[in-house]
């Protein structure tokens, strides 16, 4: 399906917020952020560790090393963070797959820890990678950068990076392509798909 | 007031154009129309098949020891609702039927009961432990007349003594009936042995065990020039033996149940030991070579190996569990379906190895007569046609094991008379 | 709700899936201070052994509390089953009392489906931990994880099993979960140690252990008890040492890579030569280390997620 033009009222059905284009200007921005705020290559700090939760969360936190490696010359280690076994509502449907965890060599002790995500919702997935994360070890502090922040939070959290903002309805899904996973890179908006008790993050 | 029963319009032995049969005083007094007393009762019989009462060689009715699964009363009615007028009771109650004494207590309660002629199988050896010969001559001799001894239960395993038992019957003209199942050879054994007890790691009871111990007793009754009686025949192999110990001029009779007729060892799939039976559940071919071999009389007559059981017996785990099953009610139900409906027996047939042949064994004198006037009126009446299902709770017997739960079994047995009296009438006890 | 009661019949997606779960869980509690993992945490499971165990019991108690549950041991010598309650009674109690899940180890061969019958209207799942000669599912998930860690894979292997096969359930269980999985199976072992029926199973027999050693990727060897000797399945320890034990000699004519598995305890110097059950090749300790995975990961697809799955 073509990708219709942006602002274009739609009654149901997606709409695209991001292309591609701007899914790489959008993560070379968060890029700079990380590297302002947390003083990347200045003095003898070590670099952030880039923890991605699975799925797209990992391929995300790569591109996102990448950008950062690109304009400060320093590479932080990445890794991948599963959350599944911390989540609070397994019971509520069928066994999920575990998916990969994976910390650099590194560790996390004492370092300062982003994780990232593609989507940002109710905050109860980033709730249960922080108690991931504690029975891995005692970062130094952690941080959230997200691509889409989509509102609706049930729990105090808040991201630190936030590639765009896009307030929407409970009723509509952000979806978040990238083409290590997808085949594509984008960010679209769906109507009418969310029914009680999908997923939220 | 007359005892007259008439049973109108019923095909004798399945044959022939409907008759109306009149009994009185204990006999067929007329076959064919006639006068009949006002007070006479009348079984309508138009589609039904009157058969001679069946004869069951083999039965367990636990009295005395186990009366919490079944009585002489409850058996009796069992057996009357499952169109039998005869039974043979088997030894291993508790205490064991071994001596006069026991024998006689239950020939007075089968009598006493009135409801089928029961008759006590004597043990062949004392406490069935297989070591020393029972008093058979005293046994044969009591009220109880014994005419068929038997271990059932427990193998004569021991060659020697099964001789000697052989040679001894000969002076009483008593059959001696053997469980045949070599101990040696089925140490822990839980079901056939064979490729499905070999995927559920259930120990095997091998072929070879029973066929072994037959093939060992023909030719010692063939020595002895005795009688010997095979229980519970459950092996292709055990049927050819058979064949070739007749064709020799042996005098050797055999038994099948209902459920080796229909059921087979993939009855262990359901891990539910109501199916759990001694001599177990073997394979189809099995089950098609007995059905042959019933049908042209190698093997003589069914028996149903009745066995009740109380529910902690069988509600367990398949190694803990009791082996047997309940019979009497669903026997005529299993020949009807395994042996009429394929169309290896007719109704005369049935009359054969249901009536005709176990009473010929045992010398019964007043059971499995010809249907016709003069004879005892030990009487089956059968609607070939109708169905019902079998549910354990609502058969007679105080257990309720039955392996055919829930199944819908043709062949109903409608009425039956013990001596011209109606002792089951549409499915209930008069 | 869904058990885990034999591999003969289990769905090869589901085996797959917990293998797959299983490795994933190794790798996540890799080099972790804190080797715990809040999933089960308010699950009840309840361990019914009947026969003695150590080595699978602590393996499924120890999977149990790494994923948060509460586990509890039952064994048969505690008094309520030595007053001879019956095995469905003690079920019906256990689960009444509250527990989830039930992982019973028992002598008699189909309990676990049994117990699964008598406990299918209280939602308590059932996991067999080993029934009479019948099965042992947990095993042969935690030798298939063994196997494809080492191998890589498991479809087109070829594996064999040796010794006690008519005695044992690791046999069975293996052999429904190899074949369901791909793997070509070969049982070894002298005739009176085979099951009459044994044609009806998905593998090829063969009495001659060295003539199959160098086509193997992997071997099994079961451990053979003493009693055997005296229900005459056969002659001697020192025959059957001869003809089926895998000795140092033995082991040269395997390949390069194939992989040694024993389900323990080993009787050193009968099935198995000491220096073999030491060597590299020998992935034994492995088998117990993933235990607790896969148990982990069993306990994880059963009792994690809602209801049927």
């Amino acid at each position: 399906m073509s990708p219709r033009p942006r602002g274009a009222t739609e009654p149901a059905g997606e709409r695209e917020l991001l292309s591609a284009g701007d899914v790489a200007r959008t993560i070379a921005r968060m890029a700079h952020q990380v590297i302002e705020k947390t003083a990347l290559g200045a003095g003898t700090t070590a670099p952030p560790v880039l923890l991605g939760i699975p799925t797209r969360g990992t391929p995300l936190a790569a591109r996102l090393a990448d950008r950062i490696s690109e304009f400060s010359g320093v590479r932080p280690p990445t890794g991948a963070l599963d959350v599944t076994l911390y989540r609070d509502d397994l019971r509520r449907r069928p066994t999920r797959a575990l998916e990969q965890t994976q910390l650099p060599v590194s560790g996390i002790d004492d370092r300062v820890v982003i994780l990232v995500d593609d989507v940002l919702f109710s905050g109860r997935t980033i709730r249960a990678a922080l108690d991931a994360l504690r029975d891995h070890g005692r970062p130094k502090s952690v941080q959230l950068a997200v691509l889409v922040d989509r509102g609706h939070r049930e729990l105090p959290i808040r991201a630190d990076y936030v590639g765009k903002n896009v307030p929407t309805s409970r009723a509509e899904e952000v979806a978040v392509r990238l083409s290590e996973v997808d085949g594509v890179d984008a960010v679209v908006l769906r109507s009418d798909v969310i029914t009680p008790g999908t997923e939220t993050s | 007031m007359s005892d007259q029963v008439l049973i109108k319009g019923a095909r004798l032995y399945g044959e022939g154009d409907p008759v109306d049969v009149l009994v009185a005083d204990g006999v067929i007094t007329r076959i064919g129309e006639g006068d009949v007393a006002e007070d006479a009762v009348v079984l309508e019989a138009a589609g039904k098949v009157l058969l001679p009462g069946f004869v069951d060689l083999h039965t367990h009715l636990r009295e005395p020891g186990r009366e919490d699964t079944e009585t002489i009363a409850s058996g009796s009615a069992a057996a009357a609702l499952g169109g039998y007028t005869a039974v043979f009771a088997m030894a291993n109650t508790d205490p064991v039927a071994d001596n006069s004494v026991v024998v006689d207590h239950v020939w007075r309660r089968g009598r006493e009961v009135g409801l089928v002629d029961v008759h006590p199988v004597g043990a062949v050896t004392v406490g069935l432990k297989g070591e020393k010969l029972a008093e058979l001559g005293t046994m044969a001799k009591s009220a109880a007349g014994v005419r068929i001894f038997s271990d059932d239960g427990a193998c004569v395993a021991d060659p020697l003594l099964m001789r000697r038992a052989l040679e001894y019957s000969t002076a009483l003209d008593v059959v001696i009936a053997q469980h045949a199942e070599e101990p040696r050879l089925t140490i822990g054994a839980q079901a056939h042995e064979g490729a499905r007890s070999a995927r559920l790691g259930y120990p095997g009871w091998p072929a070879s065990a029973e066929e072994s111990i037959v093939a060992r007793d023909c030719l010692l009754a063939e020595y002895a020039k005795a009688r010997l009686h095979v229980c519970h025949v459950s092996t292709a192999g055990t049927a050819d033996i058979l064949r070739w110990a007749k064709a020799r001029g042996t005098r050797v009779s055999a038994e099948v149940t209902p459920h080796h007729l229909l059921l087979t060892d993939e009855r262990l799939s359901t891990y539910d030991p109501v199916n759990k039976v001694n001599p177990p559940l073997r394979t189809e071919a099995d089950t098609e070579v007995l059905r042959q071999a019933l049908a042209e009389g190698v093997i003589d007559c069914v028996a149903t190996d009745h066995a009740p059981h109380a529910p902690q017996d069988k509600d367990c785990e398949w190694t803990a569990a009791r082996p047997g099953m309940l019979g009497l009610q669903t026997a005529l139900s299993i020949v009807t379906e395994t042996m009429v409906r394929t169309g290896l027996l007719d109704w005369r047939g049935v009359a054969r190895i249901m009536s005709e042949r176990p009473a010929e064994i045992a010398g019964l004198p007043d059971h499995g007569r010809p249907l016709i006037e003069g004879e005892p009126a030990n009487l089956a009446l059968v609607d070939p046609d109708a169905e019902w299902t079998v549910r354990g709770r609502e058969l007679a017997s105080i257990a309720a094991n039955t392996p055919y739960e829930g199944m819908r079994l043709p062949g109903v047995v409608s009425a039956t008379l013990l001596r011209g009296r109606i002792t089951s009438r549409k499915g209930k006890i008069e | 709700m869904k058990h885990l009661l034999a591999t003969d019949g289990l769905d090869p997606a589901f085996a797959t899936a917990v293998l797959d779960t299983a490795d994933e869980l190794k790798h996540t509690l890799l080099g972790r201070e804190v080797r715990k993992l809040p999933t089960l945490r308010g699950r009840t499971v309840v361990t019914l052994f009947y026969e003695n165990s150590t080595r699978t019991r602590v393996s499924f108690e120890i999977a149990g509390k790494w994923m948060s549950a509460d586990v509890i041991n039952v064994s048969a010598s505690s008094s309520s089953v030595n007053k001879g309650e019956s095995l469905r009674d003690t079920a019906l109690t256990l689960s009444a009392a509250g527990a989830d899940c039930v992982i019973v180890r028992h002598p008699a061969s189909g309990a676990a489906q049994r117990l699964s019958g008598w406990l299918a209207e209280t939602g308590t799942v059932v996991i067999n931990a080993g029934d009479g000669t019948h099965e042992h599912p947990t095993q042969a998930l935690l030798d298939a994880a063994t196997l494809r860690e080492r191998l890589g894979s498991i479809e087109g292997r070829r594996v064999a099993i040796v010794g006690d096969v008519l005695h044992s359930r690791v046999a069975r269980s293996n052999i429904h979960l190899l074949a369901a999985l791909g793997a070509e199976v070969v049982l070894v072992a002298p005739p009176t140690l085979l099951p009459a029926g044994v044609e009806g199973l998905p593998v090829t027999v063969s009495h001659e252990l060295d003539a199959e050693l160098p086509a193997l990727d992997a071997i099994m060897m079961l451990r053979v008890q003493a009693e055997r000797m005296t229900g005459g399945f056969f002659p001697s320890a020192r025959e059957y040492s001869i003809s089926y034990g895998l000795s140092e000699a033995r082991q040269k004519l395997l390949p390069e890579h194939a992989v040694v598995l024993h389900p323990g305890p080993m009787l050193r110097g009968m099935e198995i030569a000491s220096a073999v059950a030491d060597s590299p090749a020998s992935a034994i300790t492995e088998q117990v280390r993933n235990g607790v995975h896969v148990r982990m990961a069993v306990l994880y697809h059963l009792l994690a997620g809602e209801g049927e799955s």
